[in-house]
């Protein structure tokens, strides 16, 4: 048995990391990925609160999540790439114009 | 139900049996496709280690061990050495999920043959060999080199698209067997039609799906004529082009173990499995099974080699396209077509 | 005592993961410590029963998601970021910033999660009974997504495609 709690904690943790990441990193790529990360905190209370309500809607709610991250990636890195062909740099401090 | 002592015993002694087995049959493809292709070519293949050459995957390994491990100046050393050995592990890993048996009693004990049975074993396959993509990619990227970096980019490409038909065409067999277990599947394949024709997956409206699978599996472990990413008159070797000595032995076992579990897959999901004709006295009852499947397994990597013998190499645009404008929607009708059937009979 | 050993085990590695992702300074090592944290997650969904969202964890987010990551830092021949006056802004007034939103994240948790526990394998989420739930209590969003991931799939071949010049036929073969 281990408190609900504990799963909590290790969710928020995750989520404060992606929350750090996204705002002191600079590499676009970077970025992204603490976005994944904070999806990924976010995904664990989902689970860990579907087994303690026992419902399994929180487990479906976290595929729809997975679901929605995969599009968000393709779009991000699609947007990415344009970016970096355009500027030829992936540091966000760069990326500060809105014409080309 | 054992108790937690034997079972940990049991299943370390069928680890290391499997791995064991593995590692044999990973050395005697390699020895078989030398022979087979040098046949198809009009050669002889090994001949001078042994009878028929037998002893050649001894001498390879050896050689492969005592080479001088040459790491070049300009890699990226930790991605460098951690690269063969994440291609290698999930290559080695899938096989724990593979029954090639049914259950058997030895010394009062019932086991499965296969290490661990889980009711989600094929997703779990699935999701190890999709894993199995960052040892050649790692590899690509980390050489530091422009034929690796393009053979790591190809491959990464080519797996993932692969990889969606791949799945797709396993979902026709889910739907007919209504479950993830391996063993449930293989279950539900057992028995003729008409007394003669075996009711393997294969012969029961699953050939098109066994065709995208056959396609996509020779895609996914990167060979003839999918073999892009290390195509050597393009690339030199691909990703592995600064490897040496046991590196890069690591990615040939990785790949040869893929080829493995792709066979055994096959085998299980749309060759019935052990299924075979029993007869006999109760001992090689006992035994038949396991001879059926390792002899279907046979058969498909004898495929793969006949095919490598055979067939030349696609461009890679031509790659891309067969998979995405026609192997995929083949796919998707496949599994409109089965969940009709299926639904309409049920 | 087992499932908190593992529990602990696997939380570990993700927050390891978690923290070396913010600590590396080159985007592979940080794709490959996220990689990690999505792996030792995976570990905690089975542990909560989770098995069918775990394996779905490893082969959409690590097989497929982080892939894509990877594949776009090898073509872009991303390097190690480097520090800016920006990013030493970010650094200043994002640690704190965060800490206090962690604290307030941790004092609402303990305040307010009581006491209830989840035993080893709680709620068994089954492939069949996702795979029911899905397509009967939540077809329409499941609909709704398979359209947006269709959009998604478009936007990214635009975004990402060569642009084609006008003077020139666009070309046969993608």
């Amino acid at each position: 048995m281990v408190p609900l709690s504990y799963y909590l904690v290790l969710s928020g943790i995750l989520f404060t990391c992606g929350v750090l990441g996204f705002l002191i990193k600079r590499n676009i790529i970077t970025i992204f990925m603490s976005i994944e990360l904070m999806l990924n905190g976010v995904n664990l209370s989902f689970v860990a609160f579907a087994a303690h309500w026992q419902a399994l809607s929180g487990q479906v709610f976290v595929f729809f999540v997975m679901v929605v991250a995969a599009a968000e990636t393709a779009v991000g890195l699609a947007i990415i790439i344009a970016v970096f062909r355009t500027r030829a740099t992936l540091n966000v401090d760069h990326v500060n114009l809105l014409k080309l | 139900m054992l108790s937690i002592t034997t079972f940990v015993i049991v299943s370390i002694i069928k680890s290391v049996i499997a791995i064991l087995l593995l590692l044999t049959a990973v050395a005697y493809t390699v020895w078989l496709e030398r022979k087979v292709v040098g046949h198809i070519q009009n050669r002889w293949g090994p001949t001078r280690v042994g009878p028929f050459g037998l002893l050649q995957p001894l001498a390879d390994g050896l050689k492969f061990i005592l080479k001088e491990d040459l790491t070049p100046p300009h890699v990226y050393k930790p991605l460098y050495i951690a690269a063969p050995m994440i291609a290698v592990i999930f290559a080695i890993t899938s096989i724990s999920l593979i029954p090639i048996g049914n259950w058997v009693s030895i010394a009062g004990i019932h086991t499965p043959l296969e290490i661990t049975d889980v009711n989600i074993g094929l997703l779990i396959i699935l999701g190890i060999t999709s894993m199995g993509v960052y040892g050649v990619a790692l590899a690509g990227w980390s050489s530091n080199s422009k034929y690796s970096l393009l053979g790591g980019l190809r491959a990464s490409a080519q797996m993932v698209s692969y990889e969606i038909s791949l799945g797709l065409s396993l979902v026709g067999v889910l739907i007919m067997a209504g479950s993830f277990s391996l063993r449930t599947i293989v279950d539900a394949q057992g028995g003729t039609f008409w007394g003669f024709i075996p009711r393997w997956n294969v012969f029961h409206g699953q050939e098109v799906a066994f065709f995208v699978y056959l396609m996509s599996a020779f895609a996914e472990t990167n060979r003839v004529p999918f073999d892009l990413p290390e195509a050597e008159t393009e690339l030199v070797a691909g990703y592995h082009t600064e490897y040496s000595a046991m590196k890069f032995a690591m990615f040939f076992m990785a790949e040869y173990a893929n080829m493995i579990t792709v066979a055994c897959l096959a085998t299980l999901l749309f060759l019935g499995g052990w299924h075979g004709p029993l007869f006999g006295p109760p001992l090689l009852q006992g035994i038949l099974p396991v001879f059926w499947f390792v002899l279907k397994v046979f058969c498909f990597l004898f495929l793969y080699i006949w095919v490598r013998g055979t067939l030349p190499r696609f461009r890679y645009d031509q790659l891309m396209a067969f998979a995405w404008k026609f192997l995929f929607p083949l796919a998707v009708a496949n599994l409109a077509i089965t969940g009709l059937i299926v639904a309409l009979r049920s | 005592m087992l499932h908190l050993a593992l529990f602990t085990i696997f939380g570990a590695v993700a927050v390891a993961g978690a923290v070396n992702l913010l600590v590396q300074r080159h985007p592979i090592n940080s794709a490959l410590s996220l990689i990690a944290v999505m792996a030792s997650l995976s570990v905690e969904y089975l542990l909560l029963g989770a098995e069918f969202v775990a394996a779905v964890q490893v082969i959409v987010y690590a097989g497929a998601i982080m892939v894509l990551f990877v594949f776009v830092i090898m073509l872009l021949n991303a390097g190690e970021e480097e520090l800016t006056r920006g990013s030493r802004v970010a650094i200043l007034v994002g640690i704190p910033g965060v800490l206090i939103g962690a604290v307030l994240i941790a004092w609402t948790l303990v305040q307010h999660s009581g006491t209830g526990e989840v035993a080893i394998g709680a709620l068994p989420g089954r492939p069949e009974t996702i795979g029911w739930l899905l397509f009967h209590d939540f077809l329409l969003p499941f609909e709704v997504t398979s359209i947006l991931v269709l959009i998604a799939i478009m936007g990214a071949v635009v975004l990402a495609g060569r642009p084609v010049p006008t003077s020139q036929q666009p070309r046969k073969e993608a």
